[in-house]
């Protein structure tokens, strides 16, 4: 197989592929890497099927309010619209293809309009008008897809304001798809005794060359920290210690480290806390890693905000909501959230070897000011890319992808943990709750992108 | 010993000037010595960005967390530090924003464009770097030193010394 195949634009990009060819039971080929021929296939097959996230409804608080992006290499809005729904639509005026909002947000008001032509469409994307349409008239226009105004990205589905879509109809539907992370959203939701979530405080963005999966896997990889991080927890290590221990800081320097330190100093946590953290594999690709505790798990500082959350949710669910601290949940194959502090990842690939990451933050509405500052606070420390916890990460990254190109061994190993049943194949089951090492949510990864990446089923347009 | 009275533009403009050779030397020991002991650097991710806890940063450092990070860019695990890159700021001359003697406070505003080379691959980010300095037990001192990069709100490649 060669490694690095020209892009090629439309329909399916490889005829005749086999995912399953590049997966072994605990291996996976380098190819999937690394071959821009089977990163176009990705995003018209795999991401085009996913649900991805889009966005957060209150980043669209009013209607005409858009938020423009990016899913699986398509422009895409977020767009309120007067009824309230959330819709997602093609960034693509029907008559030329310019866009209709920039990048980020921005307000359309009672209509959006085209700067190109002026021509403007109602919120929910029909056409409203297109000037001198006597024109237009005695031609073929109102059959054509023009007249039918701004194309729907696909199918829309949103939970406590997580908004997500898919493109194509021939996978699992929403609630099936998303399965216990439905439950993970309420949780974080009910952080707020409203039970809403605000995105607030800004993105962070990074652009790194690397493909999007590996920065997917890292995600579920409890297993780095302890090699990768250890130039920070052991200067963090030092220098709070040697601030503690020096006369002049001590008078200073509080008995607990602030904030700052508290978050970075768990990264040089053993394996033995990460294998006990426990992780869970779920259908479709998802994962929960932490689900005993994580290195999140006791920086709260609750208070009356607790007494709030007690109201609201009752005694039980306050202590679930707050016992809710994993290390990262993974909805495959677009976005990763914690729960303690509240920020979320969002990945968007742009080729075979090029990725930008997103790192936002939430707010849980009547929340006091410190749970959204500590997210901020989290994502500055963690996923800046002026971070010194993210340069490591980023450049074993980059090193991988630079040197999965060699010739000798072209497979990636995800062994850990897969001690191989009777069966021993790729259809046989993975288990479900397993240690925080255990690469059996890499190597469910690696089967939902299988299974993303099939050639499309007879008919499987009608079959939602 | 120095004294607000005695500065001078020219002192402010050749500290500025000295404080981006300390950086592009890596003579990070004297660079961290030259903010007050609150001192604070500070690259906002949006332009005009306020100054609130509630709004992200590229980065926001005090100073241990500065000594963290010193500490760590010589650490020998500092993988992304291997082999070590290398950083060059080209600046234009600094122009005095603030004189204000009695109060003992000086600002500059010193556009510049930072590069770094690291990995064999290179980063090059123009902006603008805001010097708020005291005079401080005879010398002058950055209690700020705040960096408009002209991408703050774009995606970045990784930026790992000070600029």
């Amino acid at each position: 197989m060669s490694t690095s195949g020209a892009p090629r634009g439309g329909g399916d990009a490889v005829a005749g592929f086999d995912p399953w060819a590049l997966l072994q039971p605990d291996q996976v080929h380098r190819d999937l890497y690394l071959r821009e021929d089977i990163f176009a296939l990705e995003m018209e097959r795999l991401w085009a099927r996913a649900w991805l996230f889009v966005g957060h409804d209150s980043q669209v608080p009013q209607a005409g309010d858009a938020w423009a992006t990016t899913l699986a290499g398509q422009p895409v809005m977020m767009l309120r619209g007067h009824d309230g729904a959330v819709r997602v639509l093609h960034n693509r005026c029907a008559h030329k293809g310019a866009p209709l909002r920039p990048e980020g947000a921005s307000h359309a008001g009672q209509t959006l309009r085209c700067p190109y032509h002026a021509w403007s469409y109602r919120l929910d994307g029909t056409l409203l008008a297109a000037p001198q349409k006597d024109g237009l008239a005695g031609t073929a226009f109102e059959s054509s897809p023009a007249a039918q105004g701004l194309t729907p990205y696909g199918e829309v589905a949103v939970h406590r304001g997580f908004v997500f879509a898919r493109a194509r109809r021939d996978g699992p539907g929403f609630e099936a798809s998303m399965g216990e992370l439905l439950a993970a959203l309420d949780l974080l939701a009910d952080r707020s005794p409203q039970g809403r979530l605000t995105v607030a405080g800004g993105v962070l963005r990074t652009a790194f060359e690397a493909n999007w999966k590996i920065y997917l896997e890292n995600i579920n990889d409890a297993f780095h920290p302890i090699s990768v991080h250890a130039s920070v927890t052991a200067s963090a290590d030092s220098v709070w210690r040697s601030a503690q221990e020096s006369g002049h800081a001590a008078a200073q320097a509080p008995a607990t480290p602030p904030l700052a330190m508290r978050q970075l100093l768990p990264f040089g946590s053993g394996y033995d806390f990460f294998k006990a953290m426990g992780a869970r594999v779920l259908p479709h690709g998802h994962s929960l890693l932490g689900t005993h505790h994580s290195i999140h798990t006791g920086y709260a500082d609750l208070g009356a905000y607790g007494e709030a959350l007690r109201r609201s949710h009752g005694e039980a669910r306050t202590a679930q909501v707050l016992a809710f601290a994993p290390q990262n949940v993974v909805f495959y194959p677009s976005m990763a959230l914690k729960g303690a502090p509240p920020v979320m990842r969002v990945l968007r690939p742009l080729s075979a070897g090029r990725t930008v990451l997103e790192a936002w933050a939430f707010q849980p509405e009547g929340a006091p000011p410190a749970v959204l500052r500590s997210a901020l606070l989290y994502n500055r420390q963690v996923f800046s890319p002026m971070s010194m916890v993210a340069h490591d990460d980023l450049h074993l990254f980059e090193g991988q992808q630079r040197s999965l190109a060699a010739r000798g061994n072209t497979w990636v190993s995800l062994h850990r943990g897969a001690v191989r049943g009777p069966d021993g194949g790729l259809r046989e089951a993975l288990p479900r709750d397993v240690d925080g090492l255990d690469e059996a949510l890499l190597r469910n990864q690696y089967r939902a992108w299988a299974e993303g990446m099939a050639d499309a089923p007879p008919g499987a347009e009608a079959a939602c | 010993m120095l004294m607000p009275a005695d500065i001078t533009r020219a002192m402010l403009q050749d500290f500025v000037a000295e404080e981006a050779w300390l950086m592009d030397a890596q003579r990070w020991d004297e660079w961290a010595a030259l903010f007050t002991a609150d001192g604070r650097y500070w690259v906002p991710a949006s332009p005009g960005q306020p100054d609130t806890p509630d709004q992200v940063s590229l980065l926001d450092d005090d100073a241990l967390l500065r000594a963290v990070k010193l500490k760590r860019l010589r650490d020998h695990r500092a993988h992304s530090q291997q082999p070590a890159g290398r950083g060059h700021h080209l600046l234009q001359a600094s122009t005095v924003v603030t004189m204000d003697t009695p109060g003992n406070r000086f600002e500059l505003r010193t556009p510049f464009v930072y590069t770094e080379l690291r990995a064999g691959h290179t980063v090059s980010l123009p902006g603008v770097a805001w010097h708020h300095l005291v005079v401080e037990a005879g010398a002058l001192r950055m209690r700020m030193k705040r960096v408009d990069l002209l991408h703050a709100d774009q995606p970045l490649r990784a930026v790992e010394f000070y600029l």
